[in-house]
């Protein structure tokens, strides 16, 4: 607390886009409110405040900690661990510090490959001494040091205890206020909550919902869907039929599929193995030859099942094989024997 | 080689109540010889099967999992193992995308009768996931930047690995 | 050597730090300026449909996802060779407009204006949005507030969500205009140009009466001839959503003119071991190193960019602000980086007159937006004008329209080298002879922050001084000096 009696509030960024600092703001006339009731002690988007002023802080001196951002490098990690040190509670703000979100499908990749990529083979960069950042260079006046990059994108979580979660990407302005208001009232659910609700984004959604009965999957530029009925039964993916509702279904309602970014409904650890129960469900298919047929419309199962939540799942990541330490997806696609249909 | 220094695959089974279970029984009471590479776990049907169960058992430590149920037309409740078939269709293509071979999650269908067949499918797939290594997923998050850089949850994963 | 670190640079997009040497005379021996972040897009959207990039690359910025969204969506069209029907190429305009007067009011308001609107030498504290209001008057910070808001509100209609839109399709958009919507869009953009022509008419009065704030715009520290790149339509008007990309060198004459498929013949990128980011220069010019001139391929793209490399504005109002602001600071093309923010609401009435105009082209309701691609996908390439520089976006597929080639040169990362040099030039300026004064905070913050470097979330900058603290150093480590501002002890 301050000496004026309100509680402390830091907001930090991580690896992330900027979208949850906005929405912070998208609370529009109510952020004055937010204002008045905290005193926002550390805000680095917005306020300048320093490291060195957290760390000046006696360990459990702001009160809330609102941290969006995936832990892509050691300052990201290094700022997780000092926020977490001087907060008695932690939020994990957003989808990137919740399931890893964009900056999470790296980790379909490792780190020798995205450098290679992005200062070497690169269409537009010229660099025939593959100069790579460093983190120490050198120069004649002394060190300069950069953060280093990890092979593996972490969430908040994998790095240090976590209060709680706000999804989505980003949280929509009613959850931020939601949580500003639970915190304020002291009327807080149980520690490793999430704050939202605890149904699918189906429940939200408009649209006329009936047997679904897929005999093949479109894409998106495919066909113009019909505006009342659901996406799924028309064969274009959506994932709300696995994703924590909380937006309002705000992409169905203009004709584009739910992509999951609130993360796993309630009870549920992995979103993706919910998506694969639940698409492969409605299939119409009973043998392995239609089976493939119907799954070869759908590319990028990973991609489509794990947009937000790869850092966050089970598995977390493409596997590295031993020795190498190469991140190495299987190319050929797997099929079913065909002797599983007797 | 001796069996002390030969790679023992961990291989978890997922063996339905109708058909799979009772075809492992057959073959135990049997005294079927085949690899003691499988660990069973009996659930009602294979359309029980919760993709997270095989994601569960990766990550724990097995270095495969095996599903087994009824024939199709044969299932005891109709239709679950057509939705195993799909959803393990799906399942590997995703894996493959992550790096799992598709050799290391396996389903097969052996009838109550069927001893024989169960036998031989857990000794081939133990010989094809001996061919292909273990797995050992928790090394995963290990990260090559900063030496071992293991986070203390995978070390706790680690220690769960099934012995 | 004495070494000053201004660390962390704040409302910046991300993370930032600039290194400041000194010789033994107390001389800047040489400046850096580092940005330590990286997340690969590039890369990790390899393997993904390409339908999705649109909603996959918003996440590159929260601030300007519309510009994301809008350089996939064409780059989209550009892949499956489809043409996306008119109606669908004006709600698609219509919507970047809107985006377009947000953004630009929220910089001008809240990070740009400041400096001027309250000056270079007033109090911090009053160097704020707040003080913006109170020198301006409540009326225009209210007007700042609703002017997000109601833009914002077309966005989400348009768009489908307010921040990470999800309409855009090759071949056209997800959802068409009803008449309700384009009616409440057309009143948001009359008193989008309305705010505008206020906006213009405060500039004037504040900054270009007042003799000490046009000196320092027109002043030797932040003066950098270099290569400026902006969009041109057919005209060589700037236009944000379509067209070629001029570059005009320092004289103003066209130096090169592209369509996006030609975008490698000119664009190259440098790299430095000491920043995460890639410094864009002109290949056929080649890379001189921190330099500007006609004979560096360091070039521009920002607002006064834009307006150098165009002939003129599109629109009526627009165009008369563009020529009174080239009357006033001696003709095209114009090298004071702080003219940055005059331009930026010249470009603000463009885009307020731009949405207007669509919206009151019958057209725009017509309810056929979606041409269903026929053609195998292979390779494209989409260009914009995001509101801090030109946007590229690349793709490569397979006949799946898998991904496989993914390459992005985004608005800001145009003008890291540019920034860069504006950095070591205002340290060069004003630290002379080992005195670091209150001076060099202000002047180092005023060279990037007109180059509106991505995140501009300053809107509610509360209180909006730049806590900043400065360590001088001697080559013992020792501390010599701590200057410090905003900072409690």
């Amino acid at each position: 607390m301050s000496e004026n009696g309100k509680p402390k509030l830091a907001l930090y960024w991580a690896s992330s886009c900027g979208g949850c600092e906005i929405s912070v703001l998208a609370v529009h006339e109510k952020i004055l409110d937010v204002a008045e009731a905290f005193d926002i002690v550390f805000w680095p988007c917005v306020m300048d405040f320093k490291e060195k002023d957290v760390e000046a802080m006696a360990d459990g001196e702001i009160d809330v900690c609102l941290f969006n951002g995936a832990i892509r490098n050691s300052e990201n990690e290094h700022m997780a661990k000092l926020l977490r040190r001087k907060s008695k509670v932690m939020v994990a703000y957003g989808s990137c510090s919740h399931e890893g979100c964009m900056p999470g499908l790296a980790n379909f990749f490792d780190r020798e490959q995205m450098l290679n990529f992005i200062y070497v083979d690169s269409p537009s960069t010229d660099n025939p001494e593959r100069v790579f950042p460093q983190v120490e260079t050198e120069k004649p006046e002394g060190t300069l040091t950069l953060p280093e990059f990890y092979n593996t994108v972490k969430t908040l979580d994998q790095v240090v205890p976590v209060e709680y979660y706000l999804p989505g990407c980003p949280p929509e302005a009613q959850w931020t206020l939601a949580a500003v208001e639970a915190i304020l009232s002291g009327e807080l659910p149980p520690p490793g909550s999430v704050i939202g609700l605890d149904v699918t984004v189906c429940d939200e959604c408009p649209r006329e919902r009936s047997e679904k009965k897929i005999t093949h999957f479109y894409r998106p530029y495919e066909i113009d869907p019909d505006p009342d009925i659901c996406l799924l039964d028309q064969g274009l993916f959506c994932a709300g039929i696995a994703t924590r509702a909380g937006c309002g279904a705000l992409c169905p309602r203009v004709n584009m599929g739910c992509r999951g970014c609130y993360g796993p409904n309630e009870g549920v650890e992995d979103q993706g193995a919910k998506l694969i129960a639940g698409i492969a469900s409605v299939i119409d298919a009973r043998t392995p030859e239609d089976i493939d047929a119907i799954l070869d419309t759908l590319p990028d199962p990973a991609g489509y099942f794990y947009r937000f939540s790869l850092a966050h799942s089970m598995l977390h990541r493409t596997a590295l094989a031993e020795g190498d330490r190469t991140a190495q997806a299987i190319e050929e696609v797997p099929r079913l024997d065909p002797k599983l249909g007797t | 080689m001796s069996d002390l220094q030969e790679f023992q695959p961990v291989i978890v089974g997922f063996l339905c109540n109708w058909c799979s279970y009772r075809a492992a029984d057959l073959a135990g009471t049997s005294r079927m010889g085949y690899p003691a590479t499988l660990r069973d776990i009996r659930i009602m049907c294979t359309g029980r099967l919760d993709p997270a169960f095989v994601l569960k058992a990766l990550r724990g430590g097995a270095d495969g999992v095996l599903i087994m149920g009824c024939h199709p037309g044969q299932c005891h409740y109709e239709e679950g193992n057509y939705k195993a078939l799909r959803r393990v269709a799906l399942l590997k293509r995703t894996l493959a995308q992550l790096g799992v071979e598709p050799e290391r999650v396996q389903l097969g269908w052996a009838s109550a009768a069927e001893g024989v067949v169960f036998a031989e499918k857990v000794a081939e797939m133990t010989e094809q996931i001996r061919a292909l290594g273990p797995l050992r997923w928790g090394g995963n998050l290990a990260d090559k930047a900063n030496g071992n850089g293991t986070l203390a949850g995978v070390a706790a994963m680690d220690e769960e690995v099934v012995s | 050597m004495q070494r000053i670190t201004i660390d962390p640079i704040t409302r910046l997009e991300g993370h930032g730090k600039i290194e400041i040497f000194l010789n033994e005379e107390g001389n800047v021996a040489n400046t850096y300026f580092q940005v330590p972040e990286l997340r690969g897009f590039e890369v990790f959207c390899l393997g993904r449909p390409a339908e999705e990039m649109p909603r996959l690359t918003n996440r590159i910025c929260g601030v300007c996802p519309e510009a994301h969204h809008m350089a996939a969506t064409k780059a989209l069209d550009d892949l499956f060779h489809v043409e996306a029907p008119p109606a669908a190429h004006k709600i698609r305009e219509m919507f970047y407009m809107a985006f377009y007067c947000t953004d630009h009011t929220t910089h001008f308001y809240a990070l740009g204006g400041p400096d001027f609107v309250v000056g270079p030498n007033a109090p911090a504290a009053e160097r704020n949005v707040l003080g913006v209001v109170a020198a301006a008057g409540l009326e225009a910070g209210l007007a700042v507030i609703d002017c997000r808001k109601r833009n914002h509100e077309v966005i989400k209609r348009l768009g489908g969500r307010a921040i990470h839109p999800v309409t855009g399709l090759p071949g056209g958009w997800a959802v068409a205009l009803s008449e309700e919507d384009r009616a409440f869009s057309e009143e948001v953009a009359q008193k989008n140009v309305d705010f505008a022509l206020f906006s213009l008419q405060l500039f004037d009065d504040i900054v270009l009466k007042n003799s000490a704030y046009v000196d320092l715009i027109v002043s030797e520290g932040y003066t950098q001839p270099m290569y400026y790149m902006g969009l041109v339509d057919e005209n060589n008007h700037v236009n944000f959503y379509d067209g070629k990309v001029r570059v005009v060198d320092p004289n103003g004459d066209e130096y090169c003119k592209y369509a996006p498929h030609e975008y490698t013949e000119h664009i190259a990128e440098h790299v430095e071991p000491h920043s995460y980011l890639k410094y864009p220069y002109l290949k056929n010019v080649g890379w001189k190193g921190f330099e500007c001139g006609i004979d560096s391929g360091m070039y521009c793209a920002t607002p006064l960019s834009r307006l150098n490399a165009a002939d003129a504005m599109a629109t009526p109002k627009a165009q008369e602000a563009y020529e009174k602001m080239y009357e006033t600071l001696g003709g095209k093309p114009v090298h004071h980086t702080l003219a940055c923010h005059w331009a930026r609401l010249v470009e603000l009435l463009y885009s307020a007159e731009r949405m207007l105009e669509l919206c009151q082209d019958p057209e725009i309701t017509d309810p056929h937006v979606r041409n269903i691609p026929t053609e195998t996908p292979t390779e494209g390439i989409g260009i914009v004008e995001a509101p801090r520089g030109t946007l590229t976006h690349h793709y490569v597929t397979d006949e799946n329209g898998v991904l496989i080639g993914v390459n992005l040169i985004v608005g800001t990362t145009n003008n890291f080298a540019p920034i860069t040099l504006s950095i070591m030039k205002a340290a060069d300026a004003v630290i002379k002879n080992g005195v670091v004064n209150d001076g060099v905070l202000n002047m180092v913050e005023m060279a990037f922050r007109s180059y509106d470097p991505c995140l501009s979330c300053a809107t509610h900058s509360l209180p909006g001084q730049m806590p900043l603290e400065i360590i001088v150093r001697n080559a013992d480590g020792g501390l010599v000096e701590r200057l410090t501002q905003y900072v409690d002890e």
